[in-house]
């Protein structure tokens, strides 16, 4: 578990890096663009973020911790949310200003008291009073501070306030506020950042063109949240550093999820973090899973019952098979040689990892610049498609060698040249020979192309003497020849070599790129319940309690209810039945017919005991259709309905 | 000869250069695969380098479709994995539009699932023949079927007209299975349908229901006629669909429960009743309750890791969590929200948490106040935790944008654990994607089929017709308190209304008329006297006062006939 938090908090400095690094940029442009502030003109910036809402909390957070870090010690967040009015977003402004004053001079107790005093009234001039006196108090303050100030910030640091959902402030309270600063942008140096999740139009949408007259707006655009997948999916799946992988189909689902649901990079490491939780909650031998230093001292302290598990899986019991009897005999039984073994395999498992990774690499420069793309673009994909199955077996794979085959010259001299940079910053010797051989290849390219140069002056010659015939028929004649000749020709010597260094990318990828589970002892690393994670991150409601009415025999295994086909039986459960019955009904439906038709069914299930007690059934099955009806209420499904009496309305598949 | 060439080649860089770029983009994507590398050869660098851009374009949208068709699969394997809720339904099956049904269907398919016990109960019956055995399963299908093969081909009727090429993308792959399915329908239709006429009638002979002669007379479904062709099926479904949705008029049948001559049950009695029946299948929900038993230490995990875990599927889980809490939560902080409480608001539970979480005496201004002081407690102490258990959250009070604002921030604080239960099927629709991050949900499916009881015996949330038992209880409580004469005046009011319950356009009685009438019975001596009365029951929202056409005043007791008739009947107890 202690691994497990690891993990969780490098996963967010990552990307809490990683945005910060994005956003530096607009800051520099931000110090720039706010020295030229105009009369009357609020500077503002309008930041594009795109739909994945969930992500601007810490793109945000990362904003204005540079902000503070840098330009200004004035840093104030509103949120649709909390400013329902003018009064609102005054009042959250002051306070969120004021307090960072504070966080600035924290020694001075006095000030901390006229600041919760000025809290009382907040106005736009009280504001600006307060904006005065602190930036007069700097400029009073001891001289070592001052110059401890002033060389972080300006001589007279802007007011920055930043809108973090622009698309749902009323707008109302954004002209008002805008207006009203405008009013008083002379003595408050402000700038305005907006938020904006949809599309910069929405500015002008928001705000009639006297208000954003006022504003000088520049426009930003962050970086769209595909690319911060593939840093995080880069930096966290395709390093041999973190031990836990994940398998193809939870890395598809999660991809998925991603792709088609929410565009959220936070929802990704949610389901990152999940899936780590899973594995190290559902998988015994997960305590395997770690640093390649840690692998000796834990598998030595492994108890019996966990070798015991190390030999049900059943990726150890195919290794086990392959090896020959005494072998197979001594990992079965002697605790203490399985102990070197699986050391020995999990050290293997690394190995394997790292070579892995850097040859997907090498294999994803050459894919990723073909045409079509046949083994996608991104390295995810390319990931994915390695995890699955053999890549060298799929028509894809296929197609993508016959297009690296066609590769003009400088293409494959750069390509080789970045696989070498790939394959050299690998600290292992495994790669010194393949190493090698890519640089003789590269070698072989420089001589080619020297003796291409003296090839060329001979082959103008031919050139020349076509131009002498002007003649179309000859002309036609000797182009026909010419291209007859180059067909026939044999290969040239680049395409010899091409050829070569194809077939070298793919023999090294036949003996790096084997999927994950047919190595031994995967499982100890590689989650896959991906069905489990879909469950818990995608539900579906809806089709649950679907099933549970219509199919009840999914979740109660008893013989009376196995039913096939669209019907059930009439033995369901009373809420099943009921539910049944209401399908059939239009959008109102009849209590009293609903209730017959009930108790029709109930009763024929219930084996007629004749009209002893039929009154007293009958109250039951009253009792009980009441509860199934009121129960159907309570899912949605009805609601009751004033149009006739006794009538209830339908609610669900178009209802109302 | 080269330079012609060159000339064809510069010729064609400004061809591809001048050409707008939505028309580049057409054409490219048309023959991307064939033209533009036939191209690559001539060109010269630059334009190369132009045309590998809109290469990247068209391939990106190639990509795209590849993307499609991966979601595609995707959804596929999840069909395949043995996935614990197996349950492949497709979207169609659950969420379809609504089609017009033939008033007695529903008697049809009660009679119909009252027939099934014959061929369960005594399958080796040498009479019952095999035909018998299969009919009402294949009628049964039939009946959705039919709903369905019409909904199928209206769906892709418009994707074809109207969608995008994306769309029709992402239908192509479950298309041959829908044509299977209509092509089903129609086959078993036809066979069955008069044999079903005969077998539903001669069942239900001996059944005294009224469905029976309905049922009996039913023609046979007329899709045999709309199978024949798309078009005119087509044609049809849209005209159901509006006959379905514009018709101000829906035809049911008018009976009554009052008809029913069977007395209403209070909700003691309904408690009673169920208390008594036996649950059926005890044992196998047992079983399942056990299984959702078992994943407690998981979730105990999941929560102290910052998610927050909701529970959905049918039946209550209300004795789920419960248990959880009994064997899990004993001996720590934590707060139990029925949410199904009628008067349950955000601020009572902000309320409970800052009273007797926090100590803190005091009132705040405005739930967001109340949210930031509970927000600064909880990060400044560590060591403060709480777990929030709610049953239903999705409840009407609960429901609503703000207080799942309230809660979702609630729940994103690291020291808060909540979990809780959600039941109605629109449930999910609550949160946007902001408040779905906040709450970081881990979804359980769990599917109890344990009988609402709590949830549903609030007043509230029973349908009205079934009992005023709340409304009676009340009445009765405030009339105790009042004087017997202010109680006799009551008593006019309510007799005269119940009297004239048979008149639907009933104003109420005036209020001159029953002052006369008041007089009469000595209960009242004046205008005043009476006045004062009615307004203190007007404060106990007794009755009603309305100011008719004609400026007279009406009054008028708010509750329905049945509940006044219990009233005066207890009423005439106790005197």
């Amino acid at each position: 578990q202690q691994i497990q938090e690891n993990l969780n908090k490098q996963l967010l400095e990552n990307l809490v890096s990683f945005l910060s690094r994005s956003h530096s940029d607009f800051q520099e442009k931000t110090t720039e663009w706010t020295c030229k502030m105009k009369f009357r003109e609020i500077p503002a910036a309008a930041l594009v973020l795109g739909v994945n809402v969930t992500d601007h909390d810490l793109t945000f957070r990362g904003l204005s911790d540079v902000l503070q870090d840098n330009i200004t010690p004035y840093v104030a967040m509103l949120e649709a949310k909390d400013c329902p009015g003018i009064k609102n977003l005054m009042q959250k402004l002051m306070g969120q200003l004021m307090n960072c004053e504070i966080d600035v001079d924290s020694l001075e107790d006095e000030d901390c008291v006229q600041v919760s005093q000025n809290r009382v009234r907040c106005s736009m001039p009280s504001l600006i009073s307060w904006y005065d006196s602190v930036t007069k108090k700097t400029d009073s303050e001891t001289p070592s501070k001052k110059r401890n100030s002033s060389s972080r910030h300006w001589q007279s640091p802007p007011v920055v306030v930043v809108f973090k959902d622009m698309e749902s402030f009323t707008t109302k309270v954004l002209q008002d506020f805008i207006v009203i600063s405008s009013q008083h942008i002379h003595e408050l140096p402000l700038v305005l950042i907006f938020g904006i999740a949809t599309s910069p139009m929405i500015i002008h949408r928001l705000l009639p063109h006297s208000v954003s007259s006022l504003l000088c707006i520049e426009l930003f655009q962050s970086l769209s949240c595909k690319e911060h997948l593939s840093t995080i999916i880069d930096k966290l799946l395709l390093t041999s550093q973190f031990p836990f992988k994940l398998g193809e189909k939870v890395l598809q689902v999660l991809i998925n999820i991603f792709l088609y649901h929410d565009f959220s990079v936070q929802n990704f490491i949610k389901g990152f973090q999940l899936c780590i939780v899973e594995h190290f909650y559902s998988q015994p031998l997960s305590v395997l899973c770690c640093h390649l230093v840690d692998i000796k001292k834990r598998v030595y302290s492994l108890s019996h019952d966990q070798y015991e598990n190390i030999r049900r899986l059943p990726s150890f019991r195919r290794y086990v098979e392959k090896q020959e009897s005494g072998k197979q005999i001594e990992l079965l039984t002697n605790d203490s040689f399985l102990k070197v073994e699986t050391k020995k395999l999990l050290e293997d498992l690394h190995v394997y990892h790292e070579n892995y990774v850097r040859i997907l690499r090498c294999l994803h420069v050459f894919t990723s610049s073909l045409p079509k793309y046949p083994l996608g673009k991104q390295i995810r994909e390319l990931h994915c498609a390695c995890l699955e199955n053999r890549v060298w077996e799929t028509e894809e794979y296929e197609s993508s060698l016959q297009l690296a085959r066609m590769l003009n010259k400088t293409d494959l001299v750069t390509m080789l040249q970045q696989c070498v940079e790939i394959l050299m910053s690998s600290s292992g010797k495994e790669f010194d020979r393949a190493v090698e051989k890519l640089k003789e290849f590269l070698t072989q390219f420089q001589n080619l192309e020297a003796e291409a140069s003296q090839e060329q002056d001979v082959s103008i010659s031919p050139q020349k003497e076509l131009q002498k015939k002007t003649d179309l028929y000859h002309l036609q004649k000797t182009l026909l020849e010419l291209k007859e000749s180059r067909r026939s020709k044999k290969l040239t010597k680049f395409e010899m070599l091409r050829f070569e260094v194809v077939d070298y990318i793919d023999s090294l990828v036949r003996r790096y790129l084997v999927p994950a589970d047919e190595r031994t002892l995967h499982e100890v690393v590689y989650f896959n319940g991906a069905a489990v994670l879909r469950g818990h991150l995608n539900a579906a409601p809806r089709t649950a309690l679907h099933t549970a009415l219509n199919n009840p025999h999914w979740y109660l295994k008893n013989q009376a209810l196995r039913c096939d086909g669209g019907g059930i039986s009439n033995k369901a459960p009373d809420i099943c039945i009921v539910y049944k019955l209401h399908l059939e009904c239009g959008r109102l439906i009849n209590l009293v017919d609903w209730l017959e038709a009930f108790s029709t069914v109930v009763m024929a299930a219930e084996e007629p005991n004749d009209a002893a007690s039929s009154d007293q059934v009958d109250d039951v099955i009253h009792a009980r259709f009441i509860r199934a009806v009121s129960e159907l209420e309570l899912l949605g499904f009805i609601k009751p309905s004033k149009q006739k009496t006794d009538h209830v309305a339908r609610l669900t598949w178009g209802g109302c | 000869m080269s330079r012609p060439e060159g000339m064809r080649s510069s010729r064609r860089s400004l061809q591809v250069k001048f050409v707008p770029d939505e028309d580049v983009l057409k054409h490219i994507s048309d023959d991307a695969g064939t033209k533009v590398r036939k191209d690559k050869a001539q060109l010269s660098v630059s334009v190369k380098r132009f045309v590998k851009k809109l290469e990247n374009i068209s391939d990106n949208e190639a990509q795209e479709v590849l993307e499609e068709k991966n979601y595609v699969a995707a959804l596929g394997i999840c069909a395949q994995d043995p996935v614990e809720n197996g349950s492949n339904i497709s979207g169609g099956e659950v969420y379809s539009f609504q089609t017009p049904k033939r008033s007695n269907k529903m008697a049809e398919l009660a009679s119909e699932l009252a027939q099934t016990p014959e061929q369960n109960v005594a399958p080796d019956h040498s009479k019952c023949p095999e035909k018998m055995a299969k009919t009402p399963q294949n009628s049964k299908m039939f009946l959705l079927m039919h709903v369905f093969s019409l909904l199928f081909q209206s769906k892709k009727k418009e994707f074809v007209s109207t969608t995008p090429y994306r769309l029709r993308k992402r239908l192509a792959a479950p298309d041959p299975y829908l044509e299977s399915e209509s092509e089903y329908s129609a086959s078993c239709s036809e066979e069955e349908d008069e044999d079903e006429q005969k077998e539903v009638s001669t069942v239900l002979s001996d059944q005294k229901t009224p469905a029976k002669t309905k049922a009996a007379s039913t023609p046979p479904p007329r899709n045999s006629i709309a199978k024949k062709n798309k078009e005119q099926k087509m044609g049809n479904l849209v005209e159901e669909y509006f006959e379905a949705h514009s018709s101000s008029k829906v035809l049911t049948s008018d009976r009554t429960l009052q008809k029913l001559r069977k007395r209403r049950l209070s909700q003691q009695t309904l408690h009673d009743l169920l208390k008594n029946a036996p649950l059926a299948y005890a044992a196998e929900i047992r079983d399942l309750n056990q299984q959702h038993e078992s994943l407690f230490s998981k979730w105990m995990l999941q929560l102290h890791l910052g998610f927050n875990i909701v529970l959905y599927g049918l039946g209550s889980k209300r004795d789920l969590l419960e248990k959880f809490r009994t064997s899990l939560l004993q001996d720590s902080v934590h707060l139990v929200v029925n949410g199904y409480f009628p008067s349950i608001t955000v601020r009572s539970i902000l309320n409970s948490i800052t009273e007797e979480v926090l100590d803190h005496i005091g009132t705040f201004r405005s739930p967001l106040d109340q949210l930031e002081f509970i927000t600064k407690r909880f990060k400044e102490d560590s060591s403060l935790e709480l777990y929030v258990l709610i049953h239903n959250l999705d409840s009407q009070m609960l429901r609503g944008e703000r207080s799942q604002q309230i809660l979702a921030q609630l729940s994103s604080l690291p020291s808060i654990y909540l979990i809780a239960s959600i039941d109605h099927i629109n449930a999910p629709l609550m949160w946007d994607h902001a408040k779905l991050s906040l709450y970081n949900w881990l979804w359980y499916e769990t599917t109890t089929f344990n009988p609402y009881v709590e949830e549903t015996s609030y007043e509230n949330s029973l349908l009205v017709q079934h009992s005023g038992s709340l409304a009676l209880s009340s009445l009765m409580h405030v009339l105790h308190s009042l004087t017997l004469n202010a109680r006799g005046i009551f008593r006019l009011l309510a007799q005269h209304q119940l009297e004239k319950k048979d008149n639907p356009s009933y104003p109420g009685l005036s209020f001159q008329d029953f002052y006369q009438q008041c007089r009469e019975a000595f209960l009242v001596n004046s205008d005043l006297t009476l006045r004062a009365q009615l307004t203190e029951f007007r404060d106990h929202k007794l009755i009603r006062t309305k100011r008719g056409a004609d400026g007279v005043e009406y009054l008028l007791i708010p509750v329905d006939d049945s509940t006044l008739t219990d009233f005066l009947e207890k009423e005439d107890e106790d005197v």
